[in-house]
């Protein structure tokens, strides 16, 4: 992954967040994508969400496998372990970590490629085992670092550079993902800073596998007409189906007077996350509602984006595998080892 | 061969009928009436119906490889009379079940038969045809125990430890075996000319095998994280170890585990789990054989390029592909030691047995966080699956883990600016830093190319100058991982090399050369990259012979291409058949080598 070491420029009066950070805190390498990537703005709105939730950058671990999207992990918070793995595989490395260290905060960016092409196995066993992460697929259709090739993404119809229309089924990760039973299932777009920051930070919020669908247009690839991933494409055919307003823990919180378009999420660290259903009648607790309304819209040739489903309750691979609260890490190892005596006493099974 | 507590005996039946735990009795009791015992499970890769073997070999000499020949055979399985009848050496019995008439056509005139009526005996004792099959293996072992002088009292004390609780179980096992024994003795000659007689040997031994010795291993090595996709004859390694952890991991206030075993898809993910465990610290490994290491190599790869820890262990099966998947081999060297593409290397470990696969599983965590690589604990299905007669394991409580070169706050805070591939004492091996400790570690871990900063790179000298320093790297650990084991005489002009478990043939076919006049020095080599002194032995010698268990002289091409010693003054000795090495088939080769240079 290519990057280039970015001069931080401090401004004295620049503001600071509760753990007293800047935003340019929270940034990383200069990004190498192409200029306009849709890449870069989901970089630019990681920064913010993370700046805005006062997230230590160096508790936060940032996973990625391999693709331009995967290079995104090297643009944002220098001060955090990252990790650059291989193609489609970034789902087992991140299982991994957080199983030996439950304690940090995980957030894996993976293309659509990488997730639904060689990677796709992984992906699903991971919303399988709940791995509590943050996991952002920026999709553009296309695998953007080989030049252009279809993407498992890539809609019937839709047209490459070259003009070749594409006639395969996609696989379209937020039905994916419902049908799997994942916990929190959203998808948005790189160019809605507005609607993307409060999901991306709903997402860390959420204990367990937090899946987001980011159109994040190519534009050296896959930005011209007759695409459907494309920067006119999405903003002609996205429809805010839920907003999301994430409600910091610290702040006082005012709950809204209930009623019908007005769903309060309480997350499992005490933050809480209050969705507009914007589409009448839309409940984001309902799975079933959910996944037959994100399929009514593809067959309208509209793009359902928000926080489109959220099970606050669901248990993380650390409950389900019932392991002690401290990370698995840091234990001592004279709380690992059983000892001689121990062994001594097992020989006796042998003979 | 042949006379007291000298012989072997083999039982042939199907599997899925039992047979395995009469069996285990049979070997256990031997074991316990101090006379040292091996046994062997040639087994079908299927659940049942197949047929199965199981070989006991009785040796006061203490040797424990594949018996060359078969004394005794209990034939219970009629689809391989033909083959197990010719099986028995000359002057040797076949003992098989006379409820059923046998084709005077299929006996041999110069071995004992000896009917007993099995099927007969359970049909009228026991109700059921589930008791009456299982029970007609408990039948055998009754009659063993009279032809064998297996002490009966012994018997008796592993059916109660083994049924205690279950006083229907206890009484019909123990039924079986009088029914057995009393046929025995009223219509045969008891007991056999060979047989076993009581010592004391084994006092300070236990029986058990290698994949159970391996998850004793990494319990004791303190690893938290296992993962692992389940494949034959590594299976029960994991297993193991999810065993022991409920025992030994479990905090007993509030019953949570002090461990994670996570059942990955496949081995890809396995692999990725374990280093993202080692990433952050934990000791993690994974368990797997042929096809699951085919699938882990480009983990493998990154591992070795990013310099991150991980135990790998690979119980060896016969390949290719999915090959013999209950033999054993040891085919897998050239894919481990080079595993992934571009220029690899890695380390291997490898245990002659059980005993040794617990010692060198805790060598195998030191060093993969020492060196920040990838280890694999090379074992095989002989090793991992078989029970092998053991010192009993001990455990130093002073063992402390070597962790490695890890930068911790405090460490980080004494350094101006931490950078991740600086190698600052010239060991080759350069300081890491755990994610979530500070900031100031921070770095990027990536499979690209990076430089000794840990920075992108496509820069031909600062790539090179990180990928040398990784070979040097691994020069210290030629030098300080686990020596070769030798076994020296006097006068030896001939030197044998092997990794791994032919060592127990070795050994007895160097006895049977020395007999013969031929004296052989041997050197077992125990971690690959190779310790300078393997280069020293090679050339020692006007006759070396390279032992090992797969089709194209593995071993001895690493040893060529690793120590510069030309290939051909290396002599192999291999065998790939998928069964533990007989010293015969080693004699007979070695000498027919050694005898075609005398001519
Ligand atoms: C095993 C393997 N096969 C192929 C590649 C080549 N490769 C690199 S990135 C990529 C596709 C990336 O597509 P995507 O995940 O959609 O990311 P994008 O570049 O579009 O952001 C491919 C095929 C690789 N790195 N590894
Ligand atoms: S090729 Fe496409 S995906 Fe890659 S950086 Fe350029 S615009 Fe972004
Ligand atoms: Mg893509």
């Amino acid at each position: 992954m290519s990057s280039i070491a970015k001069p931080s420029v401090r401004h004295p009066s620049a503001r600071k967040n509760a753990i007293g950070l800047t935003k340019a805190d929270y940034e990383g390498a200069m990004s190498t994508l192409c200029a306009g990537c849709g890449h870069d703005s989901v970089t630019a709105s990681l920064i913010q969400a993370f700046w805005e939730l006062d997230l230590p950058p160096h508790k936060a671990a940032k996973m990625s496998g391999i693709g331009c999207s995967s290079k995104t992990t090297a643009y944002f918070m220098r001060q955090s372990h990252g990790f650059n793995s291989v193609h489609g595989r970034m789902p087992s490395v991140t299982t991994g970590a957080n199983a030996a260290n439950r304690d940090l905060t995980y957030i894996g960016i993976s293309g659509d490629g990488d997730s639904l092409n060689i990677g796709l196995g992984q992906m699903v066993h991971a919303i399988r085992r709940n791995v509590n992460m943050l996991y952002v697929i920026e999709n553009n259709g296309v695998y953007g670092l080989t030049k252009g090739q279809f993407s498992a993404t890539a809609d019937v119809g839709s047209k490459s550079k070259r003009g070749e229309v594409h006639e395969q089924a996609p696989i379209d990760p937020v039905l994916l993902a419902l049908t799997l039973g994942a916990t929190f299932v959203a998808r948005s777009f790189s160019g809605d800073k507005a609607q993307l920051v409060p999901i991306l930070k709903a997402g860390l919020a959420h204990r367990g596998f937090a899946l987001i669908d980011v159109i994040s247009p190519c534009v050296s690839f896959n930005d011209h007409e007759g695409s459907t991933k494309s920067y006119a494409y999405v903003r002609g055919h996205g429809v805010e189906t839920v907003a999301t307003d994430f409600v910091p823990l610290r702040r006082s919180i005012t709950v809204p007077a209930q009623h019908d378009e007005v769903t309060v999420v309480q997350m499992h660290d005490g933050h809480r996350v209050r969705l507009h259903a914007t589409a009448p009648g839309y409940d984001p607790a309902d799975r079933e509602a959910a996944y037959g309304y994100v399929r009514s819209c593809i067959g309208r040739e509209e793009l359902a984006t928000g926080l489109l489903f959220v099970d606050a309750a669901g248990r993380d691979m650390h409950d389900l595998n019932r392991t002690v609260p401290s990370p698995l890490a840091q234990l001592p190892f004279s709380s690992l080892c059983p000892g001689s005596a121990a062994l001594d006493a097992m020989m006796a099974r042998y003979r | 061969m042949s006379g007291v507590n000298d012989f072997a005996f083999k039982m042939a039946t199907v599997n899925g009928t039992g047979s395995a735990s009469a069996n285990s009795l049979l070997m256990q009791a031997i074991f316990r009436m101090g006379v040292p015992v091996t046994g062997k499970n040639i087994f079908p890769s299927n659940i049942q119906g197949l047929p199965t073997w199981y070989e006991i070999r009785v040796s006061d000499d203490g040797y424990t490889a594949r018996p060359g020949a078969i004394d005794l055979i209990v034939a219970l399985n009629p689809t391989t009379y033909a083959q197990d009848f010719a099986s028995v050496r000359p002057g040797g019995c076949v003992l098989y079940d006379s409820s059923w008439p046998l084709d005077p056509k299929a006996q041999r005139a110069d071995v004992t038969f000896l009917g007993v009526p099995l099927g007969d005996l359970c049909r009228d004792a026991f109700t059921g045809d589930r008791d009456r099959t299982l029970l007609r293996n408990v039948a055998y072992a009754g009659a063993l125990t009279a032809l064998l002088q297996i002490d009966r009292a012994v018997i008796e004390q592993t059916l109660t430890e083994k049924y205690g609780r279950k006083k229907s179980l206890l009484e019909a096992n123990r039924r079986a075996i009088q029914l057995g024994y009393d046929y025995a003795q009223a219509h045969f000659d008891c007991p056999l000319p060979f047989h076993c007689a009581p010592r004391d040997r084994t006092r300070e031994f236990v029986l058990m095998d290698g994949n159970t010795a391996c998850a004793l291993g990494a319990l004791y090595a303190g690893a938290t994280v296992g993962a692992w996709y389940p494949i034959t004859p590594s299976t029960s390694l994991m297993e193991s170890f999810k065993a022991l952890c409920q025992e030994h991991r479990v905090d007993r206030k509030t019953g949570l585990n002090k461990y994670c075993i996570l059942q990955a898809e496949d081995e890809l993910s396995a692999a990725g789990m374990v280093l993202g465990a080692g990433w952050m610290g934990a000791r993690s490994f994974t368990c797997t054989s042929g096809p699951g290491l085919s699938l882990m190599q480009e983990f493998l790869g990154l591992a070795y390029y990013t310099e991150l820890p991980g135990v790998f262990f690979n119980v060896q099966r016969a390949g290719p592909a999915t090959g013999m998947p209950t033999r054993t081999q040891q085919a897998d060297l050239f894919s481990m030691a080079y595993a992934s593409h571009g220029d690899t290397k890695h380390i291997m470990l490898f245990p002659a047995d059980p005993a040794e696969c617990f010692a060198l599983t805790v060598a195998a965590f030191d060093a993969t966080e020492r060196f920040q690589t990838p280890v694999f604990l090379v074992a095989d299905l002989d090793i991992g699956m078989n029970d092998w007669m053991i010192p009993r394991l001990q455990w130093d409580d002073r063992y402390a883990p070597d962790r490695g070169k890890v930068l911790d706050a405090a460490a980080l805070d004494q350094v101006q600016k931490f950078f991740r591939y600086v190698d600052t004492d010239g060991d080759g091996i350069a300081a890491r830093t755990l994610p979530g400790v500070d900031g100031k570690g921070a770095y990027f871990t990536r499979g690209s190319g990076h430089d000794r900063f840990g920075a992108y790179t496509e820069d031909g000298a600062a790539y090179q100058d990180v990928v040398d320093r990784i070979r040097r790297k691994f020069e210290t650990a030629a030098r300080a991982l686990p020596a070769p084991a030798y076994h020296r005489q006097d006068g030896a002009d001939i030197g044998i090399v092997l990794v791994g478990s032919p060592a127990a043939a070795v050994r007895e076919a160097v006895d049977r050369l020395r007999e013969q006049g031929s004296i052989a020095d041997v050197m077992r080599i125990r971690a690959f990259p190779f310790a300078p002194e393997v280069t020293d032995f090679l050339g020692r010698y006007q006759t070396v012979f390279v032992v090992e268990q797969n089709r194209d002289a593995q071993l001895r091409a690493l040893l060529a291409i690793e120590t510069g010693t030309p290939r051909d003054h290396m002599v192999s000795v291999l065998d790939y058949a998928g069964q533990p090495l007989t010293a015969g088939a080693l004699v007979s080769a070695m000498t027919t080598h050694l005898q075609g240079v005398a001519r």
